[in-house]
């Protein structure tokens, strides 16, 4: 029977996942107030700088500080959604309306289940890696379940019975099973340079590919054009602006979720964030050396707990610049049109995808040759 | 009765469901999502067998490329509960379902009739040749699968390679026959 040890483990676990759940929450919180601010001072506005708590405005010099920053907007942003009244409009198949932010927020969330943040080192000096699930197959994982996110936006956009969310999930279904490709391409040559004979690493886990970086060249300068085709289809699977297809405000009024609004229209909104941060979180570890410091560097700081935290806010420092990049260049470049989108992915992304593949098979087959 | 054998009946019970409802559901959307709920179910046994790769195989592939497909397609052509054409063919689909219900008997007979705890119709699995044989340990780790694959399975892998190949090419030579000469 259920045995009290097994219970408390399960009690663990579930509190560490409602942590994590929380800290990457607020993240996509807050890089929707990073959204706006970096906009504002990208177009010489000033941003959102009005909203503050009661008595927080009189703390002397930090409470004016905090209101410029707008640190208190999401909250105010959060509540807004919460409160509004939920119309549902009467042409909706209801049903299929209710389930379709559910279903697009779900994988957002559960991707960060195989994320490694950190690592603790025992009292023997072994390194334990900070996760929720140390999968031998996590990048599969993650593949996986996010490509399950695009049920969301088809579902939104099919029961909303209209015209504009229809095409909008019909061109984001599209978009998404074209870029999953390359994506997946573009990963296989990482793996295969990392777990290379000799190097001890071994198959798709992604403490392991953050280990082998660790006093030695991050995978972005090992290998530029993986990292680029990662990036380009990361742009185009969380509907970022070169490629925000699916709501593209100046054909498709609002997109798949026009019909939507309160609440669930939040739920669409912060489950797309969650994605940003999610997959900031991935290109961290994979190509920016997850928690280690620099490039050739070893980490200059003790292998004691302090080491612990200091490495997990270098990671966190390396995603949050990820996510201002996601934000700098959607305030920089203009959308594409939709035959460009797929032009792109498929004439272009896949042939070289698969001619990096090959390449680096190549230079791992002629490295690796026993010396005769 | 433990914890694991909890969740096996319940994912079996959801994959099962799942496939009935499927069948019996009126409208199309409804039924690929019934199907989702049962692919993903199967995943789950999986990864209750410690199989996490063919677990993460069975959701990358038939919930998130294959399934998505299909709901694409069923909404592109907006069938709507009436279902589309009713199929002329009554006697095939008479007889294959008869052929798979068929097929269902035999192997509940097969599975019941012989006795679960015979050991001579039921090999334990470390005594079977299929898992055993010729050194290729039975694992779940992504490097036998691999060292599999590309070893005592190397020619069925590239059989269904050039089969894949082959219907690849042939929805292009398909879909292109009703074009005429293109005039870009």
């Amino acid at each position: 029977m259920l045995d009290f040890e097994l219970l408390f483990l399960v009690g663990l676990k579930v509190l560490f996942a409602l942590l994590m759940i929380g800290a990457v929450m607020t993240m996509a919180g807050y890089s929707v107030l990073a959204e706006r601010k970096v906009s504002a001072w990208m177009q010489g506005r000033v941003g959102p700088n009005r909203t503050v708590l009661p008595f927080v405005e009189y703390i002397p010099f930090l409470g004016p500080y905090l209101k410029k920053m707008g640190i208190f907007q999401p909250l105010a942003d959060g509540l807004k959604f919460l409160f509004k009244e939920e119309i549902i409009p009467g042409h909706v198949n209801k049903f299929y309306y209710n389930l379709a932010p559910i279903v697009a927020l779900v994988p957002a969330l559960t991707t960060m289940v195989v994320l490694p943040f950190g690592e603790f080192f025992t009292s023997d000096g072994e390194s334990i890696p900070l996760m929720l699930a140390d999968l031998e197959v996590g990048i599969l994982f993650i593949l996986a379940i996010s490509s399950l996110g695009v049920y969301g936006i088809v579902l939104a956009g099919w029961s909303s019975n209209s015209k504009y969310p229809f095409l909008g999930s019909i061109r984001s279904s599209a978009q998404m099973i074209s870029y999953e490709l390359a994506m997946g391409l573009s990963l296989l040559p990482v793996f295969l340079w990392v777990s290379e004979p000799g190097t001890g690493a071994m198959g798709l886990s992604l403490v392991d590919i953050v280990h082998s970086q660790g006093n030695a060249p991050w995978l972005l300068l090992v290998q530029p054009l993986s990292a680029l085709i990662f990036l380009i289809a990361l742009f185009a699977e969380t509907n970022r602006l070169p490629f925000d297809m699916p709501e593209s405000e100046t054909d498709l009024v609002g997109g798949f979720h026009t019909e939507y609004g309160g609440f669930k229209f939040g739920i669409f909104f912060v489950a797309e964030y969650a994605h940003i941060v999610v997959g900031s979180a991935i290109f961290t570890i994979i190509f920016l050396g997850g928690w280690h410091f620099l490039p050739w560097v070893a980490d200059p700081w003790p292998s004691t707990w302090v080491g612990t935290l200091i490495g997990i806010g270098w990671f966190l420092a390396k995603t949050i610049f990820l996510i201002f990049f996601f934000i700098w260049i959607r305030w920089t470049l203009p959308r594409f049109r939709y035959d460009q989108v797929m032009n792109l992915g498929w004439t272009k992304l896949l042939p070289l995808a698969l001619l990096n593949l090959i390449f680096y098979v190549l230079l791992v087959t002629w490295i690796d040759q026993p010396a005769s | 009765m433990n914890a694991v054998d909890l969740l096996f009946y319940f994912f079996a019970t959801l994959a099962v469901g799942g496939g009935v409802l499927m069948v019996f559901s009126r409208h199309p959307v409804s039924a690929a999502l019934f199907m989702i709920i049962s692919l993903v179910s199967v995943a789950a046994l999986f990864v209750l067998l410690e199989a996490f790769f063919l677990a993460i195989l069975q959701v990358l592939v038939y919930a998130g490329a294959v399934m998505v497909l299909f709901l694409f397609i069923i909404m592109l052509l907006d069938v709507g509960p009436e279902g589309g054409k009713v199929s002329r063919l009554k006697l095939i689909t008479g007889f294959a379902g008869c052929v798979s219900v068929g097929i269902l008997i035999i192997l509940l007979l097969q599975l019941f009739g012989t006795g679960i705890g015979d050991n001579s119709s039921w090999p334990s699995i470390e005594m079977s040749p299929y898992v055993n044989g010729e050194s290729l340990l039975f694992s779940t780790s992504i490097k036998n699968f691999g060292y599999g694959l590309f070893t005592k399975y190397m020619l069925p892998l590239q059989v269904a390679g050039f089969l894949l190949l082959g219907a690849m090419v042939g929805v292009i030579v398909l879909s292109k026959k009703s074009l005429p000469t293109e005039e870009r």
